[in-house]
């Protein structure tokens, strides 16, 4: 049974069909990258899976069950967390405390009891203190130690990046999904984060949907390459097979005017 | 090179906090080792202490409205400064206490179902009632609340806050007492004692305020506060970081409504009376100003605020007081922005110089026109006797100063360099005229208004606030 199960999702915004008929399903363990041109409809595909939006029709099942109509939080708490595009940090808290916001869904501690600190809210604030160290110790020195403390928004740009995928990783969710994590990245920073998102899986067992526009990236990561245009699923299959797919160099690059006189 | 994943301005900011002043780095050694609840401790010895001082009425009343305001500072901010929501009908909770202690401390009820004398509850039993009422309606306003956002939410927020003064005003006055309010309250009573004086209830709202400063404090930096603060920043990411955004909305409302129920009570008992007139915007404004002053988002900003602007508006309504204040701030003012000192004592003697010369000109052309007394007493009076210029029947002349001074000071933003220095001369001379001929004699507007210039001068020198700390938006 695949982990992530989408079955022929629609969603239109008036007029217009941001997503037809998508099926996609993603297994357990596995790093499946999202790619299409600007606009084919990749993030409103992250959108729907994290209850943002609602399908207009279609089906989407996680473990087996739908999470089609959940609160945004409900479904992160069933284990599908993401990260943003366009960064959506916390920035006026400090890198630890964006990290802690995100297990707001796995404690229960009442405010009455956080405001006497009771043993259930000391315990459960031990316990989200020492995930968030676990999880900004991932990205090793980068995040850690007085970095702490500091306000999101002195952070760098890769850095933020960093802290939105621990953030993510901090919700407990079983599956990330990230959008577009090397955006804006130089070179050395890109490697970095191909070599992150494979430690993701191997070491701390994650599934991957990723959206990614450098290529470099995606051959790198990908045990599958889905390829999006105008909202419909072009193909997908391995990178070499997707990459050398003529609908998706069509869609890239526009037709041959060779092949169109033939 | 700096080892990867080390970058250079970071490795260098401990050598730049080193450079900070002496002052600021005992600040921060300060604030790093002494831990949250040794200063609480600190601030309630403070307080204990000031009620044991013996200090006449006016101090008293002074030191419990700081509490008071304290309280109500502290109440806003959860909403306002934490989870990002601007509540104007705020001051509607703090009515809904008052009002509540009042039905239950008093012969109010009496007339509405058939009780001789009313209902007499003890204070045990007003406070959990009361409160638990106050958070229910918070919830339902806060429901009410969630569909709107930023403008709109402080449109219908400040109808609720005018409702409910018409509602008390209108509603029934055989229960509620219209205009003229109830009055002829129980004082709290329970558990075999009464508290009957102004420095009793300084006390037990200086417990309810140390009680409530470390209950929030916790609650700041539990998985609740962490949650508000989060969809303050943006609540899209927040609830899709596992938090319920609509619940935490309304419990931010409810909370709120509960702490200003609180000290609704407390103010009801202390002025066994309570008015429509006791819960108008001007009074939001009021805690809002201490919200500001203060810090938003801060415990400490919101007490430093609430103590501090109810000691300005203490001040401010006395006469001597008021000139203390008044030639005070524009003399601290100068002293914290006019560098070198050379320049600033220049400036000090090209001031007096200033007025003595145009005094004596004056004086020269017309005696009538330097023969008003100025409003000052005390030796500041007996001072600006021989240096302002106060004509007979000064009221017109004042009005025309104090629209010149508005138009000086806004020409002196816009100056620069050295006019700005040689502008200051005459202006600061024309508000001693202004302050001692019109602004001391109706101290009650002009408390308003220099209690606004504070603000403004505050916003644009420290938008912050005094304790607050830098917010940014979007970076």
């Amino acid at each position: 049974m695949p982990l992530l199960e989408l079955d022929g999702v629609c969603l239109s915004f008036g007029g217009l069909r941001a997503l037809h008929a998508l099926d996609l399903h993603v297994e357990e363990h596995e790093i499946v990258s999202v790619i299409g041109p600007n606009g084919a409809g990749k993030t409103t595909l992250f959108n729907i899976i994290t209850g943002i939006y609602d399908p207009s029709a279609g089906d989407i099942r996680f473990e087996g069950r739908s999470i089609v109509g959940l609160p945004a939080h409900r479904i992160t708490n069933r284990g599908i967390a993401r990260t943003f595009q366009s960064l959506r940090l916390f920035l006026n808290m400090s890198v630890k405390e964006n990290v802690k916001t995100a297990t707001y869904g796995q404690t229960h501690a009442s405010p009455v009891e956080s405001m006497l600190r009771l043993p259930r809210a000391r315990r459960e604030e031990r316990a989200v203190n020492e995930r968030a160290e676990d999880v900004l110790g991932f990205f090793g020195q980068r995040l850690q130690g007085y970095r702490f403390d500091q306000p999101a928004y002195v952070l760098s740009y890769a850095n933020r990046r960093r802290l939105e995928i621990a953030r993510a990783m901090a919700t407990g969710a079983r599956m990330l999904l990230l959008d577009e994590p090397a955006a804006g990245m130089n070179p050395n920073e890109t490697h970095e984060i191909t070599e992150l998102i494979a430690r993701l899986r191997d070491e701390r067992g994650y599934t991957i949907l990723v959206i990614e526009h450098d290529m470099h990236v995606v051959e790198g990561i990908s045990d599958r390459v889905v390829a999006l245009d105008h909202g419909e699923k072009l193909t997908e299959g391995t990178f070499a097979e997707v990459a050398n797919h003529p609908q998706v160099i069509e869609a890239y690059l526009g037709r041959n005017p060779e092949a169109l006189q033939k | 090179m700096a080892p990867i994943g080390v970058d250079e301005w970071v490795a260098r900011s401990g050598e730049k906090r080193e450079q900070a002043g002496r002052l600021r780095r005992l600040g921060e050694r300060l604030n790093s080792r002494v831990g949250w609840w040794p200063r609480l401790a600190a601030l309630a010895i403070v307080g204990l202490v000031y009620g044991q001082l013996g200090l006449n009425l006016n101090f008293q009343t002074v030191g419990f409205n700081s509490v008071l305001y304290a309280i109500l500072a502290l109440g806003l901010n959860i909403a306002v400064g934490w989870a990002g929501l601007l509540d104007l009908g705020y001051i509607a909770f703090f009515g809904f206490g008052a009002y509540g202690y009042a039905l239950f401390s008093s012969h109010a009820f009496g007339n509405l179902v058939a009780l001789q004398g009313g209902i007499h509850l003890s204070i045990v039993a007003i406070i959990p009632i009361v409160l638990v009422g106050a958070g229910i309606v918070g919830v339902l306003i806060g429901l009410v609340a969630l569909r709107l956002q930023g403008d709109y939410l402080a449109i219908v927020t400040l109808f609720v806050g005018q409702a409910f003064v018409e509602i008390v005003n209108n509603v029934d006055p055989t229960v509620f007492g219209g205009n003229n309010g109830l009055y002829g309250l129980d004082p709290w009573h329970g558990l075999g004692g009464r508290i009957g004086t102004l420095n009793g209830y300084y006390y037990a709202a200086l417990v309810i305020l140390i009680m409530l400063m470390a209950g929030l404090h916790l609650l700041d930096n539990s998985r609740t506060g962490r949650a508000w603060r989060a969809l303050r920043d943006d609540p899209l990411a927040a609830e899709v970081m596992t938090v319920p955004v609509n619940r935490l909305k309304v419990m931010a409302f409810s909370f709120g409504a509960i702490v200003a129920a609180l000290a609704g009570i407390v103010f009801a008992a202390q002025q066994r009376s309570v008015f429509p007139t006791n819960f108008q915007s001007s009074v939001l404004i009021l805690i809002y100003a201490c919200l500001v002053l203060g810090g938003v988002g801060g415990i400490a900003g919101a007490v430093l605020g609430g103590v501090t602007v109810t000691v300005v508006e203490a001040m401010l309504s006395s006469p001597t007081d008021s000139s203390y204040l008044f030639y005070g701030l524009i003399l601290l003012a100068m002293v914290a922005r006019v560098r070198p000192w050379r320049h600033l004592a220049l400036m000090l003697g090209a001031i007096v110089g200033f007025g003595l010369a145009l005094r004596a000109i004056v004086g020269a052309i017309s005696h009538a026109a330097i023969a008003g007394p100025p409003g000052s007493v005390g030796w500041i009076g007996t001072v600006m006797r021989h240096f302002v210029i106060v004509p007979t029947g000064s009221i017109t002349y004042g009005n025309i100063l104090f629209a010149a001074l508005v138009v000086a000071l806004i020409a002196i933003v816009q100056l620069r360099g050295i006019w700005r220095q040689v502008a200051i001369v005459p202006t600061v001379y024309a508000a001693a005229c202004c302050w001692e001929s019109r602004l001391i004699v109706d101290t009650g507007v002009t408390a308003q208004i220099v209690l606004g210039a504070i603000l403004v001068v505050m916003m644009a020198a420290r938008p912050h606030g005094l304790l607050g700390t830098r917010r940014v938006e979007v970076v």
